[in-house]
């Protein structure tokens, strides 16, 4: 094999190498932590968070619900979309710590099952995206409770955007539920 | 074994060895599709539920009636109910003999029951004037328990339901 493909194909493999190196040093840095050591040794701790953190789960979605709903046309349409907004937004911002908290706990009690499992990335990428789509709908009413209402083609946009944010939302409760099921690499 | 359990126990057996049951129990994947499903609808029935608890309660929303938060809330809690019952019965059939000597699935749906009859009861006798509270931002006590009670009922449910995973077997 000619000797610059070989240094070509060679540079991401080293890339993914170290890459794998590094979750393997924080595997075994989080296996060895008191939190990591608690959850295994305990054995109600990991379905008591695993509850508190499908109860923040909901605590986030009914209110993403509520909101996409409106922003679609199906539910609450005597109400401004301003005002659905003020009541649920909040509610989907103040349980993330609660989420992170308890994510982070089952994260440190089994870190191969879920730092090295293809379907936890695919979560916290479907979470950035939800995430961002939140913000996106939320920031431009913070100005103009008004704003998804002014045009035809805001009403479009915010729609998509009800929509892209209620099929994110699935996925997420998806594949939290299927890391269960599928085996860390 | 009394005539009763010995006819349920016979039930349960045929409802187990039923096509659809097998399909879940033998399948590579229905189970956690379905589980998928299931966990979807709980968190929007408690997540609803939790919406007018919270306002009957007086802890938020105070601003709007009551009979306002229930007519938004309402509709979510009872189409997330109907999937969740459908989804919960298609998962209890790929392991009924199991599921029924579970004492967490027991404790569930007794607490179920406990939530369904505060829930009539409130309608019935507490919050027959609700209407009148359409600006009021207050509830009475009487209402306001019931509100509490609801919500440490579904949360206990929520608890029992996840212990049914752990005790029964299979992945977590």
């Amino acid at each position: 094999m000619p000797r610059d493909l070989l240094v070509s194909q060679s540079a991401p493999i080293r890339l993914l190498n170290k890459t794998s190196h590094i979750l393997d040093a924080v595997c075994t840095w989080l296996e060895a932590t008191t939190l990591s050591h608690t959850m295994k040794t305990i054995e109600w701790t990991i379905p008591a968070v695993q509850t508190v953190h499908i109860l923040a789960v909901a605590t986030v979605v009914t209110p993403v619900l509520m909101i996409d709903l409106r922003l679609l046309g199906i539910g609450a349409r005597e109400l401004a979309i301003g005002s659905i907004a003020n009541r649920f937004f909040p509610y989907v911002w103040w349980p993330l710590p609660v989420l992170l908290a308890t994510g982070i706990a089952l994260i440190a009690a089994e870190p191969s099952r879920t730092l090295k499992n293809p379907i936890f990335l695919l979560k916290m990428g479907l979470l950035i995206a939800a995430a961002g789509v939140t913000l996106g709908c939320q920031i431009p009413l913070r100005r103009d409770a008004e704003f998804w209402d002014r045009n035809a083609a805001r009403r479009r946009t915010v729609r998509l955007m009800a929509i892209a944010s209620l099929s994110l939302w699935i996925a997420i409760i998806f594949a939290g539920r299927w890391i269960a099921y599928v085996q860390g690499s | 074994m009394s005539k009763g359990l010995e006819v349920l126990h016979t039930f349960l057996q045929a409802l187990q060895n039923s096509a659809v049951a097998t399909a879940i129990r033998e399948g590579e994947s229905l189970f956690p599709w379905i589980e998928c499903v299931h966990v979807l609808a709980l968190t929007l029935v408690i997540g609803s539920i939790a919406i007018v608890d919270l306002r009957v309660i007086g802890l938020n929303s105070r601003d709007r009636g009551v009979v306002q938060m229930m007519t938004l809330a309402l509709p979510v809690t009872w189409s997330a109910f109907v999937v969740a019952v459908i989804t919960g019965s298609l998962l209890f059939s790929s392991n009924a003999t199991g599921y029924a000597h579970n004492t967490f699935f027991q404790a569930k749906l007794a607490l179920l029951a406990l939530a369904g009859i505060n829930m009539g009861a409130y309608h019935l006798f507490l919050g027959k004037d609700a209407g009148d509270w359409r600006t009021a931002s207050l509830t009475p006590w009487r209402a306001r328990v019931a509100g509490a009670l609801s919500l440490c009922l579904w949360i206990a449910i929520a608890v029992c339901g996840r212990w049914i995973g752990f005790t029964l077997g299979g992945p977590a």
